[in-house]
């Protein structure tokens, strides 16, 4: 898609070849509007998104780096005074692009309920007990090959007030930046296994079947660490970038 | 080689837990010499209640339209303790705010410049995707020609261009989930 340049100052101009991200694939995105999650009926937009072409503001994005990790961040049994209560779990897997390459040095974010299903939160209101040794965050950069891991507590699957008899799948929240405005992601990751999974909303949102399994973790012998935790597994896919750059032209200063 | 892009899923209620560690209200490090300027608003549903539970992120290029990132090479320069990079959640009022410059403009496609803006980001329970949008600035001549507010119907521009504030260097921003006022977001 090179545009043909018709430029005045195009003398003192630099051409600037910015590639965007491809499309998310068919079928692995919610729609906004998902009636069956009732907060989406108020919040969704009514109108269609407007297309943004690739410019920079959309392939360049905020770059975080070690100086605000602490060195406990990534371990949330080890946070506080003493161990939380709970089932000691790691969660590690690759963050890669859809290209298959790897997304090094990008912040990865994570928070959760405790072992009893409860986030230490002033709106959770649900009546399980808070645990003075775990407040269920997390956050770590990945490593130059695009790896991160986390040692946690496996948190507890709790009631909400979207339907009646409603009950959140035990999961994890991650928060991911990636390399670009266009990058962004948040999800959830799920656990093998768990029955509530096909009654939830939040879940069957997403419309490919084969999309929701890969928001569930798979057990993983090989980070289990032996008579201390059972591991798990989880990557994450963000956006590739497109195969032909568009140009820009643009006058220097 | 393909793999699916990983499916979103929402924020949930308790976002502040995992996220507000990284707030940043003020981008505006020491040193920085251009002038600070506030960007805010209110973030309504479609009741026109206010959203207390938002979280608004912000990337924007500093003065001279310099990205803080390695894909900008362009040969202009950066400015020592300002990343671009603001987060804030929504108060019970469903405001934020943020303190931080005016952008310079940034290359557009197929030549020229694209007016100053802000690129936005918008996490939020109700919301299974997140939402992105962008502030312009409503005393920006370069508004007419910008190519991204020109794709966009003209009754809905207004939507996506913050008005003056009451004081020096205030902007106003809100956001508007539904309704006819519904504020325009971007399929990036």
């Amino acid at each position: 898609m090179t545009q043909p340049t018709d430029n005045t100052t195009s003398s003192a101009a630099a051409r600037v070849a910015v590639r965007g991200y491809r499309p998310y694939d068919p079928g692995t995105q919610p729609a906004h509007l998902y009636p069956p999650y009732m907060s989406t009926v108020k919040r969704a937009p009514t109108a269609p998104l407007v297309r943004l072409p690739a410019t920079l503001s959309e392939v360049t994005g905020p770059m975080f780096g070690f100086e605000r990790i602490r060195a406990n961040d990534f371990d949330l049994t080890r946070q506080h005074a003493g161990q939380p209560i709970g089932e000691r779990i790691v969660v590690s897997g690759r963050v890669l692009d859809a290209n298959a390459r790897p997304v090094p040095h990008t912040l990865v974010e994570i928070w959760q309920a405790n072992a009893a299903g409860r986030y230490p939160h002033p709106r959770d209101q649900h009546d399980a007990p808070t645990d003075p040794n775990f407040t269920g965050a997390g956050r770590t950069l990945t490593d130059g090959e695009g790896r991160y891991r986390f040692v946690t507590i496996r948190p507890g699957e709790y009631p909400w007030r979207n339907h009646p008899n409603a009950w959140r799948p035990a999961h994890i929240h991650f928060s991911l930046f990636g390399p670009a405005f266009a990058t962004r992601l948040v999800t959830q990751m799920y656990f093998p296994g768990d029955p509530l999974l096909e009654f939830d909303p939040m879940y069957t949102s997403i419309p490919d079947a084969k999309a929701r399994t890969r928001l569930v973790s798979a057990f993983d012998w090989d980070t289990t660490i032996p008579e201390q935790a059972l591991g798990y597994h989880f990557d994450i896919v963000l956006r590739g970038r497109d195969e032909t750059p568009m140009e820009n032209d643009l006058p220097r200063p | 080689m393909n793999l699916p892009t990983t499916s979103s899923q929402t924020v949930g209620p308790f976002l502040h837990i995992g996220l507000t560690w990284l707030n940043t209200a003020n981008l505006v490090g020491p040193g920085v010499a251009d002038p600070p300027i506030m960007v805010g608003g209110r973030i309504v549903d479609g009741d026109a209640a206010p959203v207390a539970d938002a979280l608004v992120e912000i990337w924007q290029a500093n003065a001279h339209g310099r990205y803080a990132h390695p894909e900008d090479r362009r040969d202009l320069p950066l400015t020592t303790h300002f990343s671009g990079f603001g987060r804030m959640p929504t108060d019970p009022e469903g405001r934020y705010a943020f303190t931080t410059i005016k952008p310079g403009r940034v290359p557009a496609p197929g030549g020229g410049l694209q007016a100053p803006h802000i690129n936005v980001t918008l996490l939020m329970r109700g919301m299974l995707r997140h939402l992105q949008t962008r502030i312009y600035f409503g005393d920006e001549h370069a508004n007419a020609d910008d190519p991204v507010l020109r794709s966009v119907p003209a009754a809905r521009r207004d939507t996506l261009i913050a008005t003056r504030g009451d004081t020096p260097g205030a902007y106003i921003f809100d956001i508007v989930l539904q309704g006819a006022h519904e504020t325009v977001f971007f399929d990036v």
